[in-house]
């Protein structure tokens, strides 16, 4: 076991866990406990902001996606940006001039009503939960290849982690915590971008001559009256596979079991080299025909077959300009190498086959490889439908909302906006190319693409590796801890002090706090492992159409239509949480989740911001109109 | 205690101007925002147009909607900064 990468990251934890010894003194009330005490300069909250912001999903999630889907994942970049416009333009200063800690407290700024009370912290706490699935599912992917320790044992430890941070010191930690994380990951995935123009590209990557490339087997065949017959007689053809229009040859070498992907071109057939890996039914894990062990691992994969026109040795570009390196990747006469998995039942054996797909840079520099934009009216609209959740979930988050009490004055959470865009921006604009650079290099793991950004920074050595994974983990530990103050607060201070009226001591208040954060880091811990191999991007995506379906239209309603009501506010959020979260559970991707067909999913999309969230706004005014005689409200 | 505000602001005299302009700021996002996805879906060829130094419409669009925001963000602090100190107390409007 290398020792370096683990003492860097347990420097690291240690350093995070110190900081908030350090700051728990500043921690004695309810005020420091959950904002900070209301003191936090504004460029630090900014950096803070982008702390908090650029959680597990934005390293690990967008780009392990890019990795795979090319332009697609960056479609999460543009979005999760696109969404602090509405934070900045029309939620930030009215939001600060209600002066309140939490999403409830604001909402009931006016009304003091127990539904509103109830239904809010409720959502706050769905939300949460939601948004802490991602970041549990990333903890866990990053110690695997760090510790050499199993999926769930990473979530255990960072729930454990984080527990102990906010029981410890609640908010104004997180917030120091916070700026030095979000401004090492700006600072260290700059050097992994740069790190990745001067190496330039090559047909034949090999992690800085750490790992041999592999180059996979291609071979010729033909149909011999109906049946394949391969080229060269060494190779035996055992069977043929079609699973969603993959169709997929098994064949046998010396004894040995080996997949290939059958491609007909007008050439003839070809047949293309598949890693797999057989699950048998005692459990034992064959990869690529032998047992899985630390000598023959599932191969990371990745590269490109040309480079503008271009292979072999002749291919190989040099060092590469920001622009040129992506003006080369997406050059049309560019093909790149990227593996899709395949899944199936074969003699008793549950297999997955990794069939590679050769597509052109020009395919893979827009959207379509993951967002059928060319596809069924269905999947245009699930396309519509995540572009829109992105862009107004933002502003509905619970743990970005709370940041807004941390600093003195409404001019004050303006700026520190604007220093969260600046960085925010640069940080989206990096993931890009890191996540390109890992889909050309060899380093995406094809049974989990969460890990690409930090496998990409092992392939320039291991200090990068271990740096950049302790500030990953550290990523996680800040927005988990962020998330959990807001959950625990939504518990303790909405649901607990205001809701059931137990008028609890400042003392109290902040014990229930800390008993109520512990509760939601289990249940945190638990979902982290359930949904070990989802891409966290796209977890994450659902949690902003949860909270821009429950809160948004709530926030703005409130702030601007002056006949909204608490009956209104009230509907509106339940009927935004029930919607969202029911067409999540019956989509596709949890279908899958589940075990089952896809195909079968009652519901065939897999974003439901585009019915939830206006069907959300639509309670909301039409409950307001029906009960407008008995309350509006005022802001100004 | 929970229920005061982490720390008091007077009132705010440019609360109503700064309203205005970042609900036009808003508008004008979302309508280049919207633009994105309806290339997308409408005329989805032309994203892999090259634009500028080798890249894509895609790419320019991108990179565009995230420095666009930020550049929005400066002109909405310079403007509300200014409305500010014009309304501030002791000052003539």
């Amino acid at each position: 076991m290398d020792w370096m990468p683990i003492g860097v990251f347990l420097a690291f934890v240690g350093g995070v866990l110190g900081m908030s010894v350090y700051f728990a003194r500043k921690a004695r009330s309810a005020a420091g406990y959950y904002a900070a005490g209301g003191n936090i300069h504004w460029a630090v909250n900014g950096i803070a902001f982008a702390g908090d912001y650029l959680s597990a999903a934005s390293f690990l999630g967008i780009c392990g996606m890019i990795a795979v889907a090319g332009y697609d994942g960056f479609l999460y970049s543009i979005g999760f940006l696109a969404g602090w416009i509405v934070a900045m333009f029309v939620v930030a200063e009215p939001m600060k001039r209600l002066g309140k800690y939490t999403f409830a407290d604001a909402l009931d700024a006016k009304f003091n009503n127990k539904g509103i009370q109830l239904a809010a912290s409720i959502s706050t706490l769905v939300v949460s939960i939601f948004y802490l699935i991602p970041q549990m599912v990333g903890a866990g992917v990053l110690v695997t290849p760090l510790l050499g320790l199993p999926h769930y044992l990473g979530v255990i430890m960072v729930g454990g982690i984080v527990i102990a941070i906010v029981a410890t010191a609640g908010m104004t930690s997180t917030t120091y915590v916070q700026f030095l994380k979000g401004g090492l990951l700006v600072i260290f995935s700059l050097v992994i971008v740069v790190a990745v123009g001067y190496r330039g590209l090559t047909t034949t990557p090999d992690q800085g001559g750490a790992v041999p490339f592999y180059a996979y087997a291609e071979l010729s065949a033909q149909e011999v009256d109906g049946r394949l017959v391969v080229a060269d007689p060494l190779w035996e053809v055992l069977g043929t596979k079609t699973v969603a229009d993959t169709a997929l040859v098994q064949l046998r070498r010396e004894e040995q079991e080996y997949w290939f992907k059958k491609i007909v071109h007008e050439g003839g057939i070809s047949l293309h080299e598949c890693q797999f890996v057989a699950v048998g039914s005692d459990g034992a894990r064959m990869i690529n025909g032998a047992p899985e062990s630390a000598a023959n691992p599932l191969r990371q994969m990745g590269n490109l077959e040309r480079i503008a026109g271009k292979s072999g040795p002749e291919a190989d570009t040099g060092p590469l300009g920001p622009f040129e390196l992506l003006a080369v990747i997406g050059h049309p006469d560019t093909l790149i190498r990227i593996a899709k998995a395949v899944r199936f039942e074969d003699a008793g054996r549950q297999m997955t086959v990794y069939a590679p797909s050769f597509v052109s840079g020009a395919q893979i520099m827009k959207p379509g490889q993951r967002f059928k934009v060319e596809g069924t009216p269905l999947q245009k609209l699930d396309f519509v439908s995540l572009m829109l959740a992105l862009f107004l979930g933002t502003a509905a988050l619970p743990h970005i909302l709370i940041r807004y009490y941390t600093v003195p004055t409404p001019a004050a959470a303006r700026k520190s906006t604007i220093v969260a865009i600046a960085a925010i921006g640069f940080f989206y604009v990096l993931t890009l190319y890191m996540g390109l650079g890992a889909m050309v290099s060899a380093v995406v793991n094809p049974a989990d693409n969460n890990m690409s950004a930090p496998l990409l920074a092992r392939s320039f050595g291991a200090l990068l590796f271990a740096v950049i994974s302790a500030i990953a983990f550290a990523t996680v530990l800040g927005t988990v801890a962020g998330l959990i103050v807001a959950a625990s607060g939504a518990v303790a201070h909405d649901l607990m002090d205001r809701f059931f009226g137990l008028n609890l001591t400042d003392k109290r208040k902040v014990m229930a706090g800390k008993l109520a954060a512990v509760c939601v880091g289990v249940i945190a811990i638990v979902f982290g492992i359930l949904f070990q191999g989802v891409n966290v991007s796209f977890l994450v995506g659902l949690a902003f159409a949860v909270a821009a379906s429950a809160n948004l239209p709530s926030i703005l309603m409130l702030l601007f239509w002056k006949k909204t009501t608490s009956q209104g506010i009230v509907a509106s959020v339940v009927v935004g949480i029930v919607s969202s979260v029911g067409i999540i559970l019956l989509s596709p991707d949890l279908w899958e989740l589940y075990g089952l067909q896809r195909g079968d999913s009652p519901i065939p999309l897999s974003n439901p911001g585009i019915f939830s969230i206006p069907l959300s706004f639509a309670t909301l005014v039409v409950v307001s109109l029906m009960t407008k005689g008995r309350q509006s409200v005022d802001i100004n | 205690m929970l229920h005061e505000p982490a720390s008091k602001s007077g009132p705010d005299p440019a609360m109503a101007y700064k309203s205005r302009l970042g609900a036009w700021m808003f508008v004008i996002y979302a309508l280049i925002y919207a633009g994105f996805v309806a290339v997308n879906l409408l005329a989805p060829a032309t994203m892999s147009s090259e634009l500028l130094w080798g890249l894509n419409v895609a790419v320019v669009y991108g990179f565009g909607l995230i420095i666009f925001a930020l550049v929005l963000a400066l002109i909405y602090n310079a403007f509300c900064m200014r409305e500010e100190r014009r309304l501030a107390p002791g000052k003539e409007s």
